[in-house]
């Protein structure tokens, strides 16, 4: 193998450092039994993430209304639920299916835009979406959102206890599941063509490739993966409401995802639960501190920390090695 | 026709306010290419320190105006220096994290300032009237932005086009490069543009404090209405910015006075509609792609 594809084909092994996460994740399901319940949204927001990480650190798009497929996604699925489909990984994956569609729906018309134009049509959409659910009361109960889902034993065996065990575990095979995928997809010569448009799309067209087609399929798993934590998080709240639509949750997942570092996959593993853990302590102290840090955060990230906590972590590694070998 | 010149009276106010708050942003971002979403947290600032000014301190509504004008002006131009002089040539990722983290930060500064809720603004006796034009009576106040936005509008567009700087403006948005070679100090025009530009927003903030109701949250409920018209008026146009402008402000009335229920949704999905048929803007020509 020759140095220069090296770095790429890499990322189809798995590296030892990587299964510290996932054992993490697994050991905090025994220790913290008590505390299930947020960390399972932590984990949602980390998928969550891990989509938006695909279109923004692969494809190289920048979206400010990625929580549209999530929403959908959420809302579908509640609503699959409430129609009387209590299964739950079919009810995921029926949610993930429809924000997919949506996204191949109008993919084609507004992954041909870039810059300012891009970023408006994802925010406005963002917004259109969020009026429309606020108005259709009859679909989405409006500001009351939608409570009451229920879902059958997991497999059929496992019942989703008060505590939150199962939800928390089914949340984590889920990320593992498309993580994995995930990591595939990015490692394959379609994964490559991506990042091919990142870093030069006019290239891309001379040399042949589909960009569009290429970004299309891209915005469509992403949407599908959105959704599919859109669903998640309908299953294990038991609840969506408005706020699965809102630039917030767009603009959360985004800082948790660049808090990590865009386009490394654990980026938003790393990002969400650094991000939910001081944001619940600074809301408790109080929530307007909680915009001064984030603010803060985000200008500190952009002038001095472009790649993220995982950055951040891969030079302390390197000066200890440097120093271990003097 | 009393209710089409109703619809058009408020509409065009309505227009023009959101033209003074959106053209500053246009030139700038034609300019420096920096997706700025921290635009709207001019206009509120601005806005804030009028009423601010007016309310407790009784400083007469012009005075309080200018003073916040001013103020803005000069503090963004310490906020360019420091903070948006590193987005130049940066990633729109950088640019958009950025001045959304500028966002988060004013947000909360207005909130412990001045509390979580609308900021009440009382406009003096003067413009608290209304005036008979013949065939209906309409606020003063309304008047009062009509004439401050054809000549602030006005001023600017002759600034543009028959100055020395506006030439240098119109230089450097449509070639940087070219126009620094020949020896104009870009950078030094980019401040004094990004300061006409947030002042120009302050003015809008606090002139339409009482159709866009001050809150802390202003700088990310208006972001979208603001960025749309940039959108639509593609880079540096400053006519084009007017059209789009008053545009949307007859629409968006219109909308609300006809179709109360989904005005307002109706009116983005036609921007959208518009943006993604003409991403450069409304009244771009073709061939310059």
């Amino acid at each position: 193998m020759s140095a220069i594809t090296s770095p790429l084909l890499d990322r189809r092994r798995l590296r030892p450092r990587e299964l510290v996460w996932w054992l993490l994740a697994l050991g905090y399901f025994f220790v913290f039994p008590e505390y299930l319940a947020v960390a399972t949204s932590v984990l949602v927001m980390a998928l969550f993430a891990l989509s938006l990480d695909l279109l923004l650190g692969f494809a190289g798009v920048l979206s400010l209304g990625h929580a549209v497929p999530f929403g959908i996604g959420a809302y579908a699925c509640a609503l699959i639920n409430l129609a009387g489909w209590h299964e739950a990984i079919s009810g995921a994956l029926a949610g993930g299916a429809i924000a997919g569609l949506f996204a191949l729906l109008i993919g084609p018309l507004i992954l041909r835009l870039s810059g300012l134009p891009f970023i408006m049509v994802t925010l406005g959409i963002g917004a259109v979406l969020y009026e429309a659910a606020n108005k259709a009361v009859w679909l989405t109960g409006g500001d009351n959102g939608l409570p009451g889902v229920t879902l059958d034993p997991l497999l059929g065996v496992f019942r989703w206890s008060v505590l939150g065990q199962t939800g928390y575990l089914y949340a984590l095979g889920w990320l593992f599941a498309l993580f994995c995928l995930t990591r595939r997809l990015v490692a394959s010569p379609f994964g490559m063509a991506l990042q091919g448009i990142r870093e030069n799309p006019r290239r891309m067209q001379l040399v042949g490739a589909p960009v569009l087609r290429h970004l299309v399929v891209a915005y469509g798993l992403a949407s599908t993966i959105a959704g599919i934590a859109g669903a998640l998080s309908a299953q294990t709240n038991a609840f969506v409401g408005l706020e699965v639509l809102s630039l917030n949750t767009s603009i959360d997942g985004l800082v948790m995802l660049v808090l990590g570092g865009v386009g490394r996959l654990y980026g938003g593993l790393v990002g969400a639960p650094v991000y939910m853990f001081v944001q619940h302590f600074a809301r408790e102290w109080n929530p307007y501190y909680w915009m001064f840090l984030i603010g803060a955060l985000l200008i500190i990230v952009v002038r001095f920390s472009r790649r993220g906590l995982i950055g951040l972590l891969d030079d302390l590694l390197a000066r200890a090695r440097q120093r271990l070998r003097r | 026709m009393s209710t089409l010149a109703f619809v058009l009276l408020y509409g065009v106010s309505y227009g023009l306010l959101l033209c003074i708050i959106s053209v500053g942003l246009v030139v700038t971002m034609g300019l420096m290419r920096v997706v700025n979403l921290a635009h709207g947290a001019f206009a509120a600032i601005g806005g804030y320190l009028a009423m601010g000014l007016l309310t407790p301190l009784g400083v007469p509504f012009g005075l309080a105006i200018v003073l916040a004008v001013v103020a803005v002006a000069a503090f963004s131009v310490v906020i360019e220096r420091l903070l948006y002089v590193h987005l130049y040539g940066a990633s729109e990722l950088d640019q958009v994290l950025l001045t959304v983290g500028i966002n988060f930060i004013v947000v909360a500064g207005l909130t412990l300032a001045f509390g979580p809720n609308v900021l009440p603004t009382r406009l003096p006796a003067s413009l608290a009237t209304s005036v008979d034009l013949g065939f209906r009576s309409f606020e003063t106040y309304r008047l009062l932005v009509l004439g401050v936005g054809v000549v602030v509008i006005g001023a600017l567009w002759l600034v543009f086009e028959r100055t020395a700087l506006g030439a240098r403006l119109r230089a450097a948005v449509d070639n940087r490069s070219m126009t620094q070679a020949i020896g104009i100090d870009v950078s030094r025009l980019f401040s004094i543009a990004f300061a006409l530009g947030s002042g120009l927003a302050a003015l809008g903030g606090a002139l339409g404090a009482p159709l866009l109701p001050l809150e802390p949250l202003y700088p990310f409920k208006y972001l979208v209405l603001v960025l749309v018209i940039v959108a639509l008026s593609g880079f540096g146009n400053i006519r084009a910015t007017l059209l789009v402008a008053v545009f949307v402000g007859i629409v968006d009335t219109a909308g609300r006075y006809f179709l109360p229920d989904s005005g307002s949704f109706t009116l983005y999905v036609l921007l959208i509609v518009l943006i993604v048929w003409r991403p450069d803007g409304l009244l771009a020509r073709r061939a310059r792609r």
